[in-house]
């Protein structure tokens, strides 16, 4: 990237945040990094979107991205989604990053709802944006006692939702933010990727930071930590399968979005991670609605 | 003015106890919200299997001294010392913050005069009965089902309604669920706080009768706050009275009912309404 002129005042306030609202932030991280899966209170500023449209990732961004890093953004594992296409803007803009949809090649990775079907490498930093930070926060409403029972490492209440669960359903049917324990000490919310990448957390060589802004709360999981699914032990923790494969390009092994086609019953299953099922036609791979005008669209230019 | 406490020998309170030490000891209890009185200078024990009433007048320190005593309210001098089976006779507001609830949670039960302070009203009633066995490290569903019917059985609850939301049960069911829900774990010591207040008579019959039951089946030492003197009767070895803070009359339930020592306990046997 060539230098602008006004490169000293631009960098003054890089990416948005003054350096000390990122200092700030970055201590916080190093403390969520210190101790895996403990939520570490920041000073969350406003950010100019609202609450609930990914301030607490985009703050953790601002806070790690440098000029060369290359940043994706992707919500619901798709990068030509609004939000995504908005957020990535926003970097390209204040941090002067380049961009990209490829996973491989990012440095920087913010998400919601999804992690990347392609495996993280170590260097890699994924950013979630997290809308409820606190796992117990359903069961009991007063922070004063969930912060208790974080300290004293007791979670039997977590199991309550679990037991409900299987009480109703007869197994464990959550499907999205599924409870889990960080390298047996902390219970974390692993926001609301479904329960399908939770392995994904597991022995990950990526660092992985997670952001609430308007909780006002950042954890991480370092790379390398063990990420345990809460489960009984006569209903083990299972992940969502498929009977279709992707129908664009015929993947057996990813998570499927179901896109309703019309309004007589007509509809598809294809890979929620956009650069994933694009890669995989690419390299020539087909799925039975391969050609399929939904394909054409993630050709858009973000 | 000094309020003394009248008393009858240990002869006659501790009848047919020997002298193992107690469950509770509770010395000089004293908690004061500011300049307005709490409870003033209480002392007793309480043995194993033994249940003990609490009696009084509202506003004359009953439920502070049960909350102080079951660890929810620190007092403002005094001890309460427990016989907890991690660390035998100790003083619970001297154990750290994580050993004293874990105290409280492996050898403690407390019921709530409203349910709805005791249960969790978003979650089914099975899950609030089995919730004490997850806190203590429960992780078999199939085994804590099975523990939860038996425990509707035995508070005599239909055990087909077990996954409806307590909001969904009349109020003297709630409080079974409550009851068994405390029961579970197999606590030494149960707190009370007016069981059966806000109760239909007869509903608060068949309750007292079930908690009657189960105490004796299971040995439970219980502590009863009520202001109800048939519940006194009914539940309770022996009784304290209590009137403005202080601990004005003990004994056994049935001497200081029958013959009442202390002006105001006079006059607290004598209102009860006759039919």
């Amino acid at each position: 990237m060539t230098a602008r002129t006004n490169e000293p005042e631009r960098y003054y306030n890089y990416a948005y945040l003054d350096e000390q609202t990122k200092r700030m932030i970055r201590r916080a991280i190093l403390k969520a990094l210190a101790i895996p899966g403990y939520q570490a209170p920041f000073g969350s500023r406003e950010m100019p979107v609202p609450y609930g449209w990914g301030t607490g990732g985009i703050q953790l961004t601002a806070a790690i991205i440098g000029p060369d890093d290359v940043y994706k953004c992707i919500d619901q594992g798709a990068d030509d989604t609004t939000n995504a296409v908005s957020i990535r803007r926003f970097f390209a803009q204040v941090a002067d990053v380049a961009t990209t949809e490829d996973t491989a090649a990012a440095t920087i990775i913010q998400t919601r709802h999804r992690i990347p079907e392609q495996g993280l490498t170590e260097g890699q930093v994924l950013v979630f944006q997290v809308p409820q930070p606190e796992p117990l926060r359903g069961l009991e409403a007063r922070e004063t006692e969930t912060r208790a029972m974080h300290a004293y490492e007791e979670y039997g209440l977590q199991y309550v939702s679990l037991y409900e669960s299987v009480a109703t359903y007869g197994r464990i049917a959550s499907t999205v933010g599924y409870p889990t324990m960080i390298d047996e000490r902390y219970l974390m919310s692993p926001s609301p990727i479904p329960k399908f990448d939770n392995p994904k957390l597991d022995d990950n060589p990526a660092i992985l930071l997670f952001g609430a802004g308007r909780e006002k709360r950042i954890y991480a999981v370092p790379p390398y930590t063990r990420v345990r699914s809460l489960d009984f032990d006569d209903y083990p923790f299972e992940t969502q399968t498929w009977e279709e494969d992707c129908a664009l390009c015929g993947a057996t092994e990813s998570y499927l979005d179901e896109v309703v086609l019309d309004d007589s019953g007509e509809r598809m299953f294809v890979c929620s991670d956009s650069s994933f099922c694009s890669d995989r036609r690419a390299a020539g791979h087909a799925g039975s609605m391969a050609g399929h005008q939904l394909a054409t669209l993630d050709k858009a230019p973000a | 003015m000094t309020m003394a406490t009248i008393e009858r020998s240990p002869a006659q309170t501790a009848a047919g106890m020997g002298q193992e030490s107690p469950l509770l000891r509770v010395s000089n209890l004293s908690k004061w919200y500011g300049h307005v009185v709490g409870c003033r200078d209480v002392s007793f024990e309480l043995r194993a299997g033994e249940v003990l009433g609490i009696v009084g007048e509202s506003g004359s320190g009953k439920t502070t001294l049960l909350n102080v005593i079951s660890g929810r309210l620190p007092p403002t001098s005094g001890v309460v010392e427990f016989d907890a089976s991690r660390f035998g006779l100790t003083d619970i507001y001297g154990l750290n913050e994580p050993d004293r609830r874990r105290m409280q949670r492996e050898d403690w039960g407390f019921v709530h005069q409203n349910p709805r302070d005791g249960l969790r009203m978003r979650v089914s009633g099975g899950a609030n009965v089995a919730e004490p066995l997850m806190n203590l490290g429960n992780r078999h569903y199939g085994k804590m089902r099975q523990a939860t019917l038996e425990w509707l059985n035995r508070v005599e609850l239909d055990t087909g309604r077990i996954d409806d939301k307590p909001r969904n049960f009349s109020g003297g069911m709630q409080q079974r669920i409550q009851v068994a829900r405390n029961l579970i774990h197999g606590p030494r010591l149960v707190f009370m706080d007016e069981p059966t207040g806000g109760l239909d008579v007869s509903v608060q019959a068949r309750l007292l009768d079930l908690l009657r039951e189960l105490v004796r089946d299971l040995g439970l030492a219980v502590i009863i706050v009520t202001h109800d003197m048939a519940v006194a009767r009914l539940m309770a070895d022996r009784l304290i009275v209590m009137k403005s803070g202080y601990v004005v009359e003990t004994g056994l339930t049935d001497q200081v009912l029958d013959d009442p020592q202390h002006p105001y306990s006079q006059l607290l046997v004598s209102s009860v309404l006759q039919i």
